[in-house]
Formats: C-alpha cells, structure tokens, sequence
C-alpha cells in the first residue's frame, strides 16, 4: 500500500509533467485565468516570440481590475485613457490567440475568481493558476490554485505548465460550530490574525474541520481567498456533496456520463487517515468572533469588541510598523473599535461579492437607512448582480441609501474611479487593508459583508450581532 | 534575461516589516502594458508627496543612497499582489538585490525571473547587515551568487541558500521558458495522458 497522502500530495502527483533530478517540476495547468492588469506584458511576450498559446481551449480572460462599474461603461471614452488601453489590450489579446471571453458588455463578465466557479470553469482536483494573487479562491473546490507573476503567465500561455518545486503541507482545522454573526470572513481573518501575514510562507494550506465543513461554497471560497494574506501560496479545501451540487449544471462543468466519471473522481480527493502535515493550527469555532483590522496589514485583527492597540503591545520589527499604522489610520490606542465612525462602506470584491454575501448584508439593512457618507454594493459578477436584483436585495440597497454598482473590482484596488480620498474611513468587505490600497492615504477596516452593513447603518464600526 | 553574477554597490536599510506590493508600486502604475520605466514610481507614496516633491526622509532620496543597489528589508517583504510590477519597478530604479528574513513567495519568484537575486538570511544576519547598511554609501556589500555569500563592509560573510535551478538561470540569464520548451514531449505525453484520465478536463 502506498502511503498516505494529503489532498495537496494527490492533486500535486496528478499533475507533475516531468520532474528534474533536483525536484523542479513542471506542473500541468488544467485552467489558466487572465485580467487585464497582469497579462498585457505576457501576451507581448507571446508576439515577439512567435509563439501562440498552447491551450486556449483552456484559457479564460475577463476585464476586471480597471472597468467602472457605473452605467455607460461599454464606452472606452467612460474609462481613463490607460484603463481603455489596457482593456483593449485584453479585447485584442483574447481575439488573435483564441482564448475563451467574457467582455465588459457581456452579462456573464466580472471579477475572474467569481467568473470561474460561475461558469463551471473551476472543478475539484485542477490545477488553476492566474496572474492575480486571490487565485487562492478557487482552491474551495478542492482545487489547486495559485497566484503567479507575469512572466509565469507567460510561461503558462506558452506551455500550459509551471515550473515548481512542491510546498509543504499545512493543515488548518477549524473545530465545531461558529456562534451566530460569525462567518467566513472571521474565520480566514482570524487565522490570519493566529498566524501573521507570513505565517503560511511556503505552505499549502487545507482548511477542515466541522465550521468549514459547515460553510456553504461563497463561504469557503472566502475562506481560501485570503490563504493569500496569511502568505500561503494556495488554500485547498476537500470536495464533497456541497462542492458536487454546487458545480454540477454550469456552463462548462461535465455533463451525463462524464459528469457521473468526474464525481467518481472527486470522491478521491481527500487527506488520507495519517498523511503527514508539516505544520497544524486548530482554531475553535466557538472562539471566533466577528473581527474588524485596525492596522495596515491583514494581521492586524481584533474582535469588534476590542480597543485600539498600543505599538507597545507589540514586539521587535512590528513596533514601528504598528506606530505607522496606527499614525496612518488615525487611531487612539484605548478606543473602543466599535466607536469609530465610519466614511464610506465598500460591500464587493472576490472575497465577499457572491449572492451569500449581498444577502447577509441585505438583511442587516434591510428596512433601514444608511448613516455614513456613502455606501456601495458592487456584485462580483453580472450574474450575482440580476439575481440580487430578483431576489428583491438590489431594492433593499437602494432603499436604504446605497449606490448598487455594476460588476468589478471597484474599490478593493481602486484602479478605476472608485477610490477612497485622503483620510476618508472605509469598512470594507475586501481583502487588503494596505496603506493607500482603495486611496492614496484612504483608511481600511476589513470586515465581513453583515459587519458592513451594520457599520452603514450605525455609521460607526459595529457589532453585527447588535442588529440581529 | 540579465545575468546576475556578482554584485558590489550601495545598500539602503528598510527595517520596516510587511513592505507590500502596494507600497513597492501603487496601483495607479499598473496601467501600463510595458515593464519598462517604472522606477521613477518605485515607493511612489513613501518617496514623493502629492504635488510630486521628494520627501527627504525616506531613504532613497538621501544623497548617499541614490545609487543604491541592494535593499536590506525587514520581515516578509513584497507580500500582497501578484504584480510582477514590482520587481520590474525596483530592477528599473537599478536595485538588483533584496536580502530579508523572508519573502512572500510570488514576489521572490517574480524577482528570479527578472534578474534580481532575493537574499533570504537568519535574523541575526540581517541585523548585521542592517547596521552596515546605516553607514551608507562609504559602506558597500558584496553579492556573489556563485558562492553563495554576502560580504558586508567589514568583511563580514554570511552564506545563504538559494534553489539550484533558480541560481543557474539567474547566473546563465536563461530564459525559462525556452527551458520549458525543450521538454514539449514530456508535455504532451503527460497531456495526452491526462486527458484519457479526465476527459472533463
Ligand atoms: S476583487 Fe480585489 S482582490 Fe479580488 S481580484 Fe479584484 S482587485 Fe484583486
């Protein structure tokens, strides 16, 4: 009998092309997701080589990064110059190499971690990489997603491989069940907070256990999303009935007797009884609670029902950094979170822009009006967009005083017109809190989709569970 | 690709842990389609004000390094996005070293394949090196990736690791692409065998 293996070692195994002496592999990519930030360069590359892309069967660009997500973007003129050329670029790239497309005007077109599993691109046990560092999020199919630079993305284009060498194993085990209020977004925030932001340098982690378990497919896609900010390169979770039920209709998931073949795969894809992990976290459910950041780094992490820390609390090298983020932040150590008043609410982006998340929020809103300045959901897709908008939740937005957007990356980067002004504080769903991240000096609390929605309607950071 | 050798020049510290790829170039900067000329905006918001002014603080616009060449970094440096824009931004201002305790992993691969050489050192290393850095520019540290070391300005050496494939492309400045390619049978017979497995695929 061989020995027991990890869900990463079998996905791994099933896709080394050819391995070196020295353990440099080439890892087969079985999807390869474009945007237009991160490929113009690649495509370039392409064209002066001579060389065409090797799979574009399994090839998928989507414009996100840079459309806005207001009425009338079709037109380039709505767009900066740059942001126009760039999504040209994509328009003219997936046209001459024959890649699979989703343009701005398409229904179907937004953020590309959303327009994956959407479009039944993403299935357990592939290989998925993209030039985007929250390709982590497909990883809650059980597949194994990674986050490349451009150069790679040119490599894959031209030889659907990666050259790699293998991770080590982490597994991170979230025990029991969450306590009403808490969600995904505390979970992967929390074991941020456990682990710091470098914590998963080199690891692949698998997230398991009952509350992971419990999570619906949005949930543990916003739980692998920021396998990222705890360093890991990749998150993976285990397939099972969820996954299968979730996948099974999509446009481009297997259908009749190849679908009933896929699942009888599938069904392999888990850590065997005894597989060796390199390093194990255990976090009890019971003990998350709903968290906010106050700082300028994804570690810095706090229950709502915390106080602003003091540098002091810290030690070595996080001293200054925490004095820097409390300076750039503008907070008092010894404030109450929950008595920070709030600008503006950000509800989107591929960590919390799913139809779970628009509704979580919906129902913390709903009936109720908006006390901050401003407050915007932006769906992560066109398609999470139409069904909130069946579903009544587009309404509850609107009545309440939010601005419902069209579908992109919007204010989690701000490379397009949505952006936080200088010093403007924003409790936002995204992933990143780094200084000048959603504007330059602009101020960010990331939150879960019912923590937004709460701090919009109380106009001060705020615990979810007050409102439920 | 540049080849990368052996290096002597000027080192800046940068103590501050969790430098991310936000900072190393901000978004507004990704809208290029070229990788060239970005190091003009390399730290923009550290560097520059909003009026596009210096801010002499910050350490590369003192007089004694202006010039600098290698960049000692606190803890998990480059971490964030993907952005090949960042090692492409600090290649273009002339930095062809980082030496850290640690690195976020695409960032440390993006630089391989840019011809920068990421130094990953023990703590107490770094602490050394951070001091000589201080000196400025009297004080010049020594990179040679053959051996393996960085000589600080004393004299001091200190050994670091570096993946071996990695070190010949960056020595041989390969491109590994073309690497890859010399392998297309090894691809295709694992393509072909993949997909009878899984035809979904
Ligand atoms: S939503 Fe934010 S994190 Fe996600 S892909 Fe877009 S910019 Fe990146």
């Amino acid at each position: 009998m061989s020995s027991p293996k990890t869900l990463y070692d079998k996905i791994w195994d099933a896709h080394v092309a050819h391995e070196a002496e020295d353990g440099t592999c080439l890892l087969y990519i079985d999807r390869h997701l474009v945007h237009e930030v991160t490929s113009p360069q690649a495509f370039e590359g392409l064209r002066m080589a001579g060389r065409p892309v090797r799979a574009p069967e399994k090839t998928i660009a989507v414009p996100d990064h840079n459309v806005p997500t207001t009425a009338g973007r079709n037109d380039p003129k709505n767009m900066t110059e740059d942001s126009a050329i760039q999504v040209a670029a994509l328009d003219k790239n997936a046209k001459d190499f024959g890649i699979n497309y989703y343009p701005v005007s398409d229904v179907r077109q937004g953020i590309v971690h959303i327009v994956g599993p959407e479009q039944g691109w993403t299935l357990p046990g592939m290989t998925v990489v993209c030039g985007d560092s929250h390709t982590a999020t497909h990883g809650a199919f059980g597949a194994l997603a990674h986050g490349i630079g451009t150069s790679e993305v040119e490599h894959v284009l031209a030889t659907q491989t990666l050259i790699q060498k293998k991770s080590k194993n982490m597994k991170v085990e979230i025990t029991g069940k969450l306590r009403p209020g808490v969600t995904a977004k505390d979970i992967t925030l929390s074991v941020i907070g456990e682990t710091g932001t470098a914590g998963g340098t080199g690891y692949v982690i698998e997230y398991c256990g009952e509350a992971i378990r419990d999570l619906s497919m949005e949930g543990r896609m916003t739980v692998c999303n920021m396998a990222i900010e705890g360093g890991a390169r990749a998150g993976l979770i285990a397939p099972d009935e969820k996954t299968f039920e979730y996948c099974m209709g999509r446009p481009h998931a297997p259908k009749g007797a190849a679908w009933e073949a896929a699942v009888a795969y599938w069904k392999t894809l888990f850590t065997d009884e005894g597989a060796h992990f390199d390093k194990v976290i255990t976090i009890k459910g019971e003990d998350i609670a709903p968290v906010v950041t106050w700082g300028t780094s994804p570690e810095d992490v706090l229950p709502i029902t915390a106080t602003v820390p003091a540098a002091s609390d810290f030690e070595g090298g996080k001293v200054e950094a925490a004095q820097r983020s409390l300076d750039y932040m503008g907070l008092e150590p010894g404030t109450p979170l929950s008595e920070i008043e709030i600008d503006t609410v950000f509800i989107g982006s591929c960590t919390n822009g799913r139809i779970e998340d628009l509704r979580a929020a919906a129902e913390v809103v709903k009936g109720k009006k908006i006390s901050v300045k401003r407050a915007m959901v932006v769906p992560g897709s066109g398609l999470v967009r139409a069904q909130a908008e069946e579903e009544g939740l587009a309404d509850i937005f609107r009545d309440a005083g939010f601005e419902w957007r069209l579908a992109g990356c919007s204010m989690c980067l701000a490379m397009n017109p949505d952006q936080l002004s200088e010093g403007e504080r924003c409790a936002s769903t995204s992933n990143r809190n780094f200084e000048g991240r959603q504007g330059y000096k602009g101020r960010t609390h990331l939150v879960s989709p019912g923590m937004a929605a709460a701090a919009a309607v109380t106009g001060k950071l705020t615990d979810v569970r007050e409102l439920m | 690709m540049e080849k990368f050798e052996t290096l002597t020049g000027i080192a800046a510290p940068m103590p501050l842990v969790n430098i991310d790829t936000d900072m190393i170039i901000p978004k507004q900067f990704l809208k290029t389609i070229k990788r060239s000329g970005l190091g003009v905006n390399l730290f923009d918001e550290m560097r520059f004000d909003r009026q596009g002014n210096e801010i002499p603080d910050f350490v590369l616009n003192k007089p004694q390094y202006r010039e600098t060449e290698i960049l000692v970094a606190g803890d998990n440096f480059g971490c964030g996005s993907s952005r090949e824009h960042a090692p492409w931004a600090i290649k273009d201002f002339g930095i062809r070293c980082v030496i850290s305790t640690s690195f976020a992993d695409i960032f440390y691969n993006n630089c391989f394949k840019n011809g920068i050489l990421p130094i990953v050192l023990p703590k107490e290393a770094v602490d050394v090196l951070m001091k000589d850095a201080e000196k400025g520019s009297n004080a010049r540290m020594t990179v040679d990736l053959e051996a393996q070391t960085v000589t600080s300005s004393d004299g001091e050496v200190f050994s670091f690791e570096v993946d071996s494939f990695k070190k010949r492309c960056l020595i041989e400045g390969l491109d590994d692409i073309g690497l890859t390619m010399e392998k297309a049978s090894s691809i295709d017979s694992f393509e072909a065998k993949a997909s009878a497995e899984r035809p979904w695929v």
